[in-house]
């Protein structure tokens, strides 16, 4: 292709859309509406997402010893809870450790009145796993192991944890196919009323002898800068929009925002720009290919 | 494929000068009778013919045969050295850029001037910018448009917008020229002006075919005459005149 074809196809792509000003906005505001959609629940996603994370992390599994254990039986149960795969690491937490954590969290002063450990016999492994969902194949073991008086877990954070992330992965799927899909449908209408107003154009450059590139270059171009400004425009809004909401939740539900950490914006939009330009531009020029394709047979 | 493409091209020219040749034609749409029916036509480089009939005749559908619009049920069609019955969809462009096409109602894009739209048949086949400004105003100039480029489509007349048409068919030097009632939506003098234009172009060199339904004009110019009707060559003569429909 020769620079002043490539530039002169650019130059139509662009023109096209000028010319064709109210059927250009209808595709962009399409695509910026899909694509504002898919923006707030890609952020409420992320921060669902982060929420979840930080709870899992949390999520423990402790194991109390038989009475007089011996010290190397301890150190060997810790090997042996090393080598399972469902384990992401462990704590030793010993008796004395315990009851100073006790004595600081429920008795305060109180505790002057003890002259000996109660929880003499409380040391204990706090084992995190790498994956919430492990958690039930990991106690089975456990409560096998000799030595082991008891296991403690969060059978049902454990258990809700799993079935929100699920949730959210079959949710997020399906929002995205149906936002896309509507898209594309949406664009494909749009580009569909676009070309009936040019069908003479497209004619007349068969007959002139327009190669099926050439007559459809202006057209997938047009289709695919009114992708990437049907995207940017969401992206912007969502970012105005979403440094506010954080921003009032702060100040005005100080409470919550001890418990719940915000996702930062930067994070998000490093990965919401990207993913918004292309579908933007995928759906362009998916839209508009497709399209063209239909009537070019000419 | 291309060397055969060449190949082929190369036997035919050697074989003899005809340009368009349609031997034993037909073409039948899904509904109805055929539309074309064993139709054979030999048109030499460098000729002037007229095709006329009525409508039904199968005139409109020999265009779109020869335009490689559509493709004939039986028979074959041999232009410029295509075999049109077998081309490639993909040289589909090349083969009509070496032919000019005049439809009745123009064709112009209508937001674009005079010089764009002629412009346009050159960018199509990626000539150089430079070029551009150097062919144009010269096949303007010799249309009779040298002033007029600037102007819109719906600023000019009928036969204004017929010259830019012809001009636009002619700037990329075609080996021929259809005209699809070129005058018919012309004035009678405008018609003429027209005419005068393609006798002019065909004189240069380019075989020129011209499906028309204006008697005066074809009575008149005395060139070669081809007749059809209800899709059937019905009579092809040189110098002949238009055959009136009285049976």
């Amino acid at each position: 292709m020769r620079i002043s074809t490539f530039f002169y196809t650019i130059k139509q792509g662009i023109i096209n859309i000028f010319r064709n000003k109210w059927f250009s906005l209808a595709s962009i505001a399409t695509i910026s509406a899909c694509l504002f959609l898919f923006g707030l629940f890609f952020a409420v996603l992320m921060n669902v997402d982060s929420i979840v994370k930080t709870a899992q992390e949390g999520v423990s599994v402790t194991v109390f010893f038989d009475e007089g254990i011996s010290q190397e039986r301890i150190v060997e149960i810790g090997e042996m809870i090393d080598k399972r795969p469902e384990v992401a690491k462990k704590r030793f937490i010993s008796a004395e450790e315990a009851w100073e954590t006790f004595k600081v969290e429920y008795l305060g002063e109180y505790a002057d009145g003890f002259t000996e450990n109660p929880l003499a016999d409380s040391a204990s492994y706090e084992i995190y796993m790498n994956d919430v969902s492990m958690q039930p194949a990991l106690v089975t073991y456990l409560e096998g192991v000799e030595g082991i008086r008891l296991v403690n877990r969060s059978e049902v954070t454990a258990a809700s944890l799993t079935g929100i992330n699920a949730l959210i992965a079959y949710v997020s799927i399906g929002i995205i196919a149906i936002l896309f899909a509507v898209s594309i449908f949406l664009i494909s209408n749009t580009v569909t009323i676009g070309i009936s107003v040019r069908k003479e154009e497209i004619n007349i450059m068969k007959y002139i002898g327009a190669t099926d590139f050439f007559t459809r270059s202006p057209f997938v171009i047009e289709g695919m800068l009114i992708g990437i400004v049907g995207a940017l425009i969401p992206v912007g809004i969502i970012y105005v929009i979403y440094n506010h909401v954080i921003e009032y939740i702060m100040t005005e539900f100080a409470s919550i925002s001890n418990l719940l950490a915000f996702v930062s914006v930067e994070t998000i939009f490093t990965q919401l720009l990207p993913i918004s330009l292309i579908m933007g531009v995928g759906i362009g020029f998916l839209g508009s290919i497709t399209t063209v394709r239909k009537h070019l047979k000419v | 494929m291309a060397k055969n493409d060449v190949k082929r091209r190369k036997k035919i020219a050697v074989a003899n000068d005809e340009i368009i040749t349609l031997k034993n034609v037909s073409k039948a749409y899904a509904t109805g009778a055929p539309a074309l029916n064993g139709v054979d036509l030999h048109i030499k480089k460098g000729e002037f013919v007229f095709i006329v009939g009525d409508s039904g005749s199968g005139k409109s559908t020999m265009i779109k045969l020869l335009l490689r619009e559509l493709v004939p049920s039986s028979g074959e069609i041999n232009v410029m050295g295509y075999d049109l019955t077998r081309i490639r969809h993909r040289k589909i462009p090349k083969f009509r850029r070496n032919l000019g096409i005049v439809f009745q109602d123009f064709r112009l894009l209508k937001d674009r001037n005079v010089y764009e739209n002629v412009a346009f048949a050159q960018r199509i086949i990626q000539v150089s910018n430079k070029e551009i400004k150097r062919n144009v105003p010269s096949i303007l100039a010799t249309v009779g448009l040298a002033g007029k480029y600037k102007a819109k489509p719906r600023q000019l007349s009928g036969g204004e917008q017929q010259r830019v048409a012809i001009a636009r068919a002619l700037v990329n030097r075609p080996s021929i020229l259809l005209a699809d009632e070129p005058t018919g939506n012309l004035d009678p003098k405008n018609s003429w002006e027209i005419m005068k234009l393609l006798e002019q172009i065909n004189e240069n060199g380019t075989t020129v075919l011209v499906v028309t339904h204006n008697r005066e004009i074809v009575n008149a110019m005395q060139k070669r005459v081809v007749t059809m009707k209800k899709g059937v060559i019905v009579s092809d003569e040189e110098k002949g005149g238009y055959i009136d429909d009285e049976d």
